[in-house]
């Protein structure tokens, strides 16, 4: 499959009174057509600062990309002008934000909002424009579209709006799809039916998406690959199978152990003890190593580069070169990974 | 655990509308529950299914339309003198869900923890207020130089620990938490709630657990109350609960909870709640309150009653 985007030894940074806050420090990956990679991470880990570069949504200043590329179908979106910019966001990438109730304009109708993109980018009429808008709020999912598309944001439930936001990026038929949190503010049951309308599209569309959460139950749910941040750096990646039943980083380790699942038995919860790396002065060697009991000499002295542990999965810890010792995952970790697997061999 | 069934509060027929007329909102429409000493309750629900409102107008933040709620014996709402009600706020704290909005950005951190014990004049003079804002300090993981600092220069995470310091500062025995991780890290959370676990270990504590997060619901409750639409649905120790779900709101809100295992989402059959097809299934028909295994509780109709009892005998 061919690669969609390409992001390649991107670096971000912000100039703030307390000095250069390093938020992006070096990451690469990329999107293949048609699938979806998550990007896993706590705040301040530049999840968002990452996908809003790809956007190029940064405030400059105080932002600046420091350098590195951003290959959107083999063109470099870092050094297109604004002007050229705007003619790719929100028509070849499109974003849904995490907020609806923020990111909707209020005093626009709904319908307005959708077909915004399409008389701008497509140059359709617009009567064809608000058809199209009515097939769109259909297709996310609304009742009575020919109704909803005049009616203002502020008369829609919260899932209703992540639909009809939804419906506005998908408006101009994007390439590459950017979710920001989409369902973070949502509840179980409506984020269910958010994730499920996503995964349909993506059938119907052939869109590719970066889907970017917190929550790894999310992740496992929509994910083709999956691609873990900390301290702004990418530290393992893989497809979802890869990082979920054999996860490598001591970090992801820990993300995984501080979720308590819901059918296996357990005791403590295991939190990664500590705080985020100040990326204003970031930690010299592997970022994650202050809150890492497994971290060694090395770790506070050299940054670790990707391992490679398959064709498609990769891990940045020292634990995975050949002179380190032999380093199991956590009980918690294993007995989970284990327990899933007695499970899937049920099924 | 709750290791003795002494009911520390108990929550009778309470209603909480708000409006009038046409605009009435009935956010809490006749709850009945128990909360034991030294558990931890869990309630559960969408966003505005009324949870919060519960704890709010249990602590009585707001005056209850009607109802009850017995703490120790003793009705929380009704008439009461100025003394009396202090002597109530001593006892159940809350511990809100946003760490930014909850904490007052003009004190200092001591003085936030400190508030309640000025107010109750529980220390006989500044070195022993001093002494025991700091000992506070030191239970919920924060250290002596906090004190003077203000909550700006404070993580989410650890902000939510001044708050859970300043719900201890009075030595209260009752906890309400209305969603007190939901606004921080996933990494974070667990480091909040296995605090509240400890605390609650060494102090005998008794919680009411307000999330929409059910997977941490489960963890950290003995018993779950499942809320729809300002009523409980069904109410049952949290293994029972998450084993033998019959309520289908229950059973919907189960099947929605992400899993973090690949294999189990991509063969993840999801139920969803019809309200209206269930109506029409009940006829008519009144759902009462009714025990279909010891401690399960389930709002049904005698026929479902009927049919979950079968449902427990068949497995």
């Amino acid at each position: 499959m061919e690669n969609i985007l390409e992001v390649n030894d991107l670096k971000v940074s912000f100039n703030t009174f307390a000095g250069e806050v390093q938020a992006v420090r070096g990451v690469n990956f990329h999107v293949k057509k048609g699938e979806t990679l998550a990007i896993v991470g706590e705040s301040g880990s530049g999840k968002s600062v990452t996908t809003q570069s790809i956007m190029r949504l940064i405030p400059m200043p105080p932002g600046e990309i420091k350098g590195g590329e951003i290959l959107f179908e083999g063109t470099d979106l870092v050094k297109k002008s604004d002007k050229q910019m705007e003619k790719v966001r929100g028509k070849d990438i499109a974003m849904i934000f995490q907020d609806p109730m923020t990111s909707l304009n209020p005093t626009m109708k709904i319908g307005r909002q959708i077909m915004e993109s399409m008389i701008k980018h497509r140059k359709i009429a617009k009567t064809d424009a608000k058809k199209r808008a009515i097939e769109l709020l259909d297709l996310v999912g609304i009742p009575k579209p020919e109704q909803r598309v005049d009616q203002y944001p502020h008369e829609f439930s919260g899932g209703m709006r992540q639909r009809a936001m939804i419906a506005v990026a998908l408006a101009s038929d994007p390439k590459l799809l950017i979710a920001d949190e989409p369902t973070t503010a949502l509840d179980v049951t409506i984020q269910a039916q958010i994730l499920e309308l996503l995964k349909d599209i993506q059938k119907k569309t052939n869109t590719s998406i970066i889907f970017i959460t917190h929550d790894l139950g999310v992740v496992a749910n929509v994910a083709d690959r999956v691609a873990v941040m900390y301290g702004g750096k990418i530290v393992e990646t893989g497809s979802v199978d890869e990082v979920f039943y054999n996860p490598q980083h001591p970090y992801t380790w820990g993300l995984l152990a501080s979720m308590p699942s819901l059918d296996a038995e357990e005791g403590e919860l295991q939190a990664i003890p500590g705080s985020p790396p100040d990326l204003t002065n970031p930690p010299k060697g592997d970022a994650f190593a202050a809150r890492n009991s497994y971290a060694m000499k090395v770790d506070f002295e050299m940054e670790p580069p990707m391992f490679k542990v398959s064709d498609t999965h990769y891990a940045a810890t020292w634990l995975l070169h050949e002179d380190a010792p032999k380093v199991e995952p956590p009980a918690v970790v294993r007995k989970r990974i284990e327990h899933f697997k007695e499970k899937a061999g049920e099924r | 655990m709750a290791n003795n069934q002494e009911v520390l509060v108990d929550i009778k027929n309470l209603k909480q509308h708000f409006g009038r007329g046409s605009h009435k909102v009935k956010a809490v429409d006749g709850l009945n529950f128990q909360i034991y000493r030294g558990e931890t309750f869990g309630l559960v629900g969408e966003s505005g299914c009324g949870k919060s409102t519960t704890g709010r107008t249990i602590i009585r933040l707001y005056d209850a339309t009607d109802g009850e709620v017995l703490f120790d014996g003793e009705n929380v709402h009704g008439k009461k003198s100025k003394a009396d009600l202090k002597k109530f706020n001593r006892k159940m704290q809350m511990i809100f869900q946003d760490p930014y909005a909850s904490l007052n950005p003009r004190m200092t951190v001591s003085d936030i923890i400190a508030e309640g014990i000025d107010i109750h004049g529980l220390s006989k003079d500044k070195k022993e207020r001093k002494e025991r804002v700091v000992e506070l300090l030191e239970t919920v993981g924060l250290n002596r130089e906090h004190a003077n600092r203000y909550p700006h220069e404070f993580s989410g995470g650890q902000r939510q620990r001044i708050g859970i310091a300043r719900a201890l500062a009075v030595d209260p025995d009752f906890i309400i938490a209305d969603e007190p991780i939901s606004a921080l890290d996933v990494s974070i959370q667990a480091q909040v709630v296995n605090l509240l676990k400890e605390l609650q270990e060494e102090k005998n504590l008794t919680y009411l657990f307000i999330a929409h997060d059910l997977s941490m619901v489960k963890y950290i409750s003995d018993r779950i109350g499942v809320m729809y639409f300002g009523k409980l649905v069904e109410v049952a120790s949290s293994d029972d609960l998450y084993r033998n779900a019959f309520h289908p709101y229950t059973k919907s809100l189960m099947s929605a909870i992400p899993h973090p295992d690949p294999d189990y989402e991509r063969n993840r059959k999801r139920v969803t709640y019809d309200l209206q097809e269930h109506l029409r299934e009940m006829d008519g028909e009144e759902p009462e309150w009714r025990e279909v295994s010891p401690g399960h509780w389930v709002s049904c109709t005698k026929k479902e009653f009927e049919a979950y009892q079968q449902q427990l005998q068949t497995q």
